[in-house]
């Protein structure tokens, strides 16, 4: 098959870009989105052009490295997965695709369709951790939980922090990757000691990197690659309003 | 406690702040709504009804109201215009493409235009306190109540505002269009807000919210709807028969 795509493409954080269109024949339907632009950039480079700058790492959908926006919608639009596990198959024959990269102040462009994510790890450092030992794996065997608490814990932890829930988000807010973030801690004993203050300083560090306020569009929940409920950002507010008036 | 060394409120309690005076305001519009449909039980129990909401504790009740809501309404605008202004800060360069994720995603023309339908809404009230609160009472005149009670007879003033004028008919209509948009994302929104939801409740308290939105703005159009349409049935001049509901607003423990 044989698709025409519109790329963003921009040299460098402060240079102007623009959406260049390309065409890529010869695709087996079951390659993935990726290994398309893969195909792409083995053809510019034997042109003499510059390749397409983009980001990937696993590319089986677990380390959040990949995220394209894809006709509009982040990761496209299949919704429950990563840019990397998106197939060709899903696009028919002679299809054009706008590939832009994810868009948001907190989020710089570095080049092309990268941008730079680590306002995501600076809010981590603000309360996404437990200070004390956890001891290692055996050590998690000796603190019965119950099985629906594990579940809802990992249901949370199960973001890989790629920003697609910001890049979706109509205001580029960070409130579902913060709120799957405070949420994963709440009901594990190990996450009870940095609880009162957790919200407050990773809330505080999520507005001053730039993000965008909360508007309720859930339009995160839809393209995130792990399905990760918006009733997490509502756990959020809980926790906020508790460790507000914990204090 | 709260830090008040740093003046800028986080993007959290604005949310909240958006959901509590949102959700406050919408009570207001149940009690509003409840308070326009006693016009259906006839000009005694109307005029009763305002009567009593003008004399109720000694007169203190509409006052603290109306500087309640007032509050309610710049607190409402400011923290929704907050968010607003944030969201342009936060993407200075848009996509190219915009689309709807579907699924999970709430997200539509309710959703994306709420400022919009808000500043709409403002005007409206606006102009629907000039047709009502400010209207020239003196036009209408006073009715007598079976107790002696002089009350003005804003029975009169609603059928006659309403009667025969299309065009304030056709404006009020459009008013609870954008009531109805706002409130379809709003209800459920502020609820989300607060952090009052669940997993398992986000769907029906979805439901719910639009239910309601839907439920007021049908609610408010009876009023002029039928009055415009059912010209024999809502005589301006109606003479009042007493009933027990006029009464009960009427009686002295009441007007306190």
């Amino acid at each position: 098959m044989k698709v025409n795509l519109k790329i963003w493409r921009q040299a460098g954080p402060d240079a102007p870009g623009k959406l260049v269109d390309y065409s890529v024949e010869n695709i087996d339907p079951s390659q993935s989105f990726l290994e398309m632009l893969d195909t792409l950039n083995e053809q510019l480079v034997k042109s003499g052009q510059e390749p397409v700058a983009f980001e990937s790492d696993c590319r089986e959908g677990i380390c959040g490295n990949c995220g394209l926006v894809i006709n509009g919608v982040a990761h496209g639009a299949k919704g429950g997965c990563t840019t990397c596990e998106i197939r060709m198959r899903q696009y028919n024959d002679g299809d054009t695709i706008t590939v832009e990269p994810f868009r948001a102040r907190a989020f710089p462009l570095i080049k092309d369709l990268v941008v730079n994510r680590t306002a995501f790890d600076r809010i981590m450092s603000k309360g996404g951790y437990v200070a004390m030992n956890a001891g290692s794996a055996q050590d998690a065997n000796l603190q019965p939980i119950h099985q629906d608490l594990a579940e809802a814990a990992m249901d949370a932890a199960s973001c890989i922090g790629c920003g697609a829930c910001v890049a979706a988000c109509p205001n580029a807010s960070a409130s579902l990757f913060v709120g799957a973030k405070v949420s994963q801690y709440t009901w594990l004993p190990q996450g009870q000691v940095e609880r009162s203050t957790r919200a407050l300083k990773m809330v505080k560090q999520m507005d001053s990197e730039g993000f965008g306020d909360c508007s309720n569009h859930a339009e995160c929940e839809a393209v995130c690659p792990k399905e990760i409920s918006i009733a997490n950002i509502s756990r959020m507010r809980r926790e906020f309003s508790k460790a507000l008036f914990a204090r | 406690m709260i830090n008040l060394k740093e003046p800028q409120v986080s993007s959290v309690c604005k949310k909240m702040l958006t959901g509590i005076t949102g959700l406050s305001l919408v009570m207001f519009l149940v009690a509003h709504l409840i308070g326009n449909l006693t016009l259906f039980a006839g000009p005694d129990v109307f005029n009763a009804y305002a009567q009593f909401l003008h004399h109720f504790m000694h007169g203190m009740f509409i006052r603290i109201a109306e500087v309640g809501l007032l509050g309610f309404f710049a607190l409402h605008i400011w923290s929704a215009l907050s968010v607003q202004r944030s969201k342009k800060k936060a993407r200075p360069a848009g996509y190219e493409v915009n689309a709807y994720a579907g699924g999970a995603s709430k997200k539509s023309i309710h959703s994306l235009y709420m400022a919009v339908s808000g500043i709409t809404i403002l005007v409206f009230i606006i102009i629907h306190l000039i047709n009502f609160k400010y209207a020239d009472h003196d036009v209408v005149g006073t009715m007598t109540m079976e107790n002696g009670i002089e009350v003005t007879n804003v029975y009169k003033l609603v059928v006659l505002t309403f009667q025969g004028n299309f065009g304030l008919v056709l404006l009020y209509m459009v008013a609870m269009g954008f009531l109805c948009s706002h409130l379809l994302h709003g209800i459920w929104s502020a609820i989300q807000s607060l952090g009052l939801t669940r997993p398992s409740t986000i769907p029906y308290l979805n439901l719910v919210g639009m239910a309601i939105a839907v439920a007021l703005a049908v609610g408010f159009l009876l009023l002029p709807l039928l009055i415009f349409m059912m010209r024999g049935t809502f005589d301006p001049d109606a003479v009042p028969e007493y009933g027990t509901h006029a009464r009960l607003m009427l009686a002295p423990w009441m007007l306190g």
